[in-house]
């Protein structure tokens, strides 16, 4: 029974060495231990001895899935449940090859916000963290304090109904049972205040954006070979940052072109380092396709994407 | 050194906003910067550093620099230079120090840059010692300190229910002008003291040696695989203080319009795109390799210093933990081979 993460871990760097040295694979794309605390990294390993460095915890938060594009080599990539699920729908718009990958699935219990923790702590400065039987008790200069694991998860991770990764050929650890239905209860809520609510509430959010593109580039999604953000014959939005609409614009451009393709990993919000909300408008945008289309994005390699394929109404095609 | 009693502070500030804009940290939503205020209470002192640092007081995201209209025989013209007396309040020593790096770009034998250099010259900085310097920070490395006094007009050492106020330029004494506050005790200078032999910065990169490594290590293999966890975007550069690149675009409509200078990142493909259609930094690879050649070689070629201050933000902002300090220690482990091998 692989429950803990330092077994998980151990079974990965196994996996990891023994695909290496078989040359199964040239590289393998995981993660390690990160420089901050509760802090993983992406790793790339190449050589079977390389191997021990990666790891498992609750900090791997990052969709490795945005590492996989345009690489010629064989290769094999830790996927959680949302990583798999990019990686499903990256296969059905032809950007990665399902014979070039090996996808070792490890099933997910949630990643730890460090924006949340950080709230907690009042700004206060983490400086060690360690996580024991469902609680994190974290240390600082003048904090010592723990908190209930689930108190801390990522809302993508507390609302996620696909833990366990959908498409893989190796499954570390046990299955983890998927969390109550997702009720898409936040963005019925969102969508009950008034419009000029709803548009203030969004001004404000982005008009902390800088323009890093930190959202976009995070996102595996995301990988047009010029962002019409970026294009300037014909100029679609400005290049700065003065008019808080053009950021808002930006955004929301970039949340439509995800419709069908955005599986609510969180990656975009993880990845500001502004710490604006995004998901509310990735996730209207995630329900409105499973309302209109009964859609889910990355869950079968063999249904059409809902933009490519007839429309499904209660009354039949359309 | 004179004391300031913490509660004299709001009716300092407050006094400030009358004769200047004065720019301090203010907290939104849990994420800080340096934001005009309108009174003293919409300021916090309690915090460890801003999420963007203040250079955006002096250097703006995205500023016009003049605006145009064109009629029919001639074209109006109306320049945009800020010349408001400003006070950034608050900041911290290694901000201060970024603007001294940032100096060298605005004002050189080449180019004086009108826009930064006349809110430069009308702006006085109140630094804040860091009596907690978190782990990220290191500074110390790169010859700033968590109370180092370089490009600041005062500096507040918080004691507890006081500041020890160090008076470092005419500038900073004329914003205390009025405030007749005592000078520094005997018992206040020792506190003072002991909070700077306990503020501890623990991290460390080395640079010795780093510059003439980097002068031969252009085509080295290491770039190959450094980058390779980076995502290609400008968090790393837009919340770092010395970082300094732009890109200037007219906004237009019709026939009048501005031209606007908004900040740019050597991390995007479009920063070194040319007009062909050709790429000088194709790939990741290249353009990270930019971003630190430039940090720690190219700044040094052109102004004698580091474009660091360790200030530790871009090792907090990176989407993907890819940690500076990791990079330096890398580089820094690798044998040192021509660029001709």
């Amino acid at each position: 029974m692989l429950i803990k993460m330092q077994d998980i871990t151990k079974a990965m760097q196994e996996k990891a060495r023994e695909l290496l040295q078989n040359k199964e694979v040239e590289l393998v794309i995981g993660f390690s231990k990160g420089s901050l605390p509760l802090r993983y990294t992406p790793c790339f390993i190449r050589q079977p001895e390389e191997a021990e460095k990666l790891a498992w915890g609750y900090g791997c938060e990052n969709n490795l899935a945005v590492y996989l594009r345009k690489r010629p080599e064989k290769m094999a990539v830790i996927a959680k449940g949302c990583d798999s699920r990019s990686i499903v729908e990256l296969i059905k718009e032809n950007q990665v090859k399902r014979e070039n990958l090996v996808i070792i699935g490890v099933p997910c219990r949630g990643m730890i916000d460090r924006q949340k923790l950080s709230r907690l702590l009042a700004g206060k400065e983490l400086r060690e963290a360690e996580i024991k039987d469902g609680l994190v008790a974290v240390q600082g200069k003048d904090i010592s304090a723990s908190f209930p694991l689930d108190q801390l998860l990522y809302d993508s991770c507390l609302t996620c109904q696909h833990p366990n990764p959908v498409l893989y050929d190796y499954l570390l650890g046990e299955q983890v049972p998927a969390r109550g239905s997702d009720t898409f209860a936040d963005v019925a809520g969102f969508e009950s205040r008034p419009p000029a609510e709803r548009r203030s509430y969004l001004m404000k959010e982005l008009s902390r954006c800088i323009r890093c593109y930190a959202c976009r580039q995070a996102c595996p999604m995301c990988f047009c070979e010029e962002c019409f953000a970026d294009c300037s014959m014909p100029q679609w939005v400005s290049k700065s940052s003065l008019d808080v609409q053009a950021n808002l614009f930006f955004q929301a451009v970039r949340v439509l072109h995800l419709a069908g393709r955005c599986v609510d990993c969180g990656a975009c919000d993880r990845a500001c380092p502004m710490g604006i909300d995004l998901r509310t408008l990735t996730r209207k945008m995630v329900r409105d396709i499973q309302e209109l289309f009964g859609y889910t994005a990355g869950i079968s390699l063999d249904e059409k994407p809902p933009l490519a394929a007839p429309i499904k109404t209660a009354a039949g095609h359309v | 050194m004179l004391l300031l009693k913490k509660e004299q502070l709001l009716a300092w500030l407050n006094k400030l906003t009358q004769a200047y804009q004065v720019f301090a940290p203010v907290n939104e939503e849990g994420c800080v910067s340096f934001k005009q205020i309108e009174a003293g209470d919409q300021c916090t002192l309690d915090y460890t550093n801003s999420k963007v640092p203040p250079k955006e007081v002096l250097f703006p995201r995205s500023e016009y620099l003049f605006c145009y209209r064109c009629e029919k025989e001639h074209v109006e013209l109306k320049e945009q230079i800020d010349e408001h007396k400003k006070v950034i309040f608050g900041l911290r020593p290694c901000d201060a120090r970024s603007f001294l790096l940032l100096d060298n770009v605005f004002r050189n034998e080449r180019f004086q840059d009108p826009y930064y250099l006349t809110r430069r010259k009308n702006t006085v900085l109140v630094g804040l010692g860091c009596n907690q310097p978190p782990a990220t920070c290191f500074c110390t490395s790169l010859g700033s300190g968590p109370f180092a006094t370089e490009g600041l007009d005062l500096l507040l050492v918080d004691i507890g229910d006081r500041y020890v106020l160090e008076v470092l330029t005419e500038r900073g004494q004329e914003l205390l002008s009025g405030m007749e506050l005592p000078a520094a005790d005997q018992e206040a200078r020792e506190a003072a003291q002991k909070v700077k032999e306990g503020a501890a910065v623990s991290s460390r990169v080395t640079l010795e040696g780093l510059k003439s490594k980097l002068d031969v290590s252009f085509d080295h293999p290491l770039w190959d695989l450094i980058h390779e966890k980076c995502l290609g975007c400008a968090a790393c550069t837009y919340t770092c203080p010395t970082c300094h690149c732009f890109d200037i675009v007219d906004e237009a409509q019709g026939n009048e319009g501005c031209r606007v200078r908004s900040w740019d990142a050597c991390m995007f493909p479009l920063f070194t795109l040319h007009g062909s259609g050709h790429n000088p930094r194709p790939t990741n690879k290249e353009r990270f390799r930019q971003r630190v050649m430039h940090k720690f070689k190219y700044f040094v070629d052109n102004f004698n210093a580091t474009a660091c201050v360790g200030c530790g933000r871009c090792i907090l902002n990176c989407p993907v933990n890819l940690d500076i300090r990791e990079v330096i220690a890398e580089i820094q482990g690798t044998e040192v081979r021509s660029n001709k091998q």
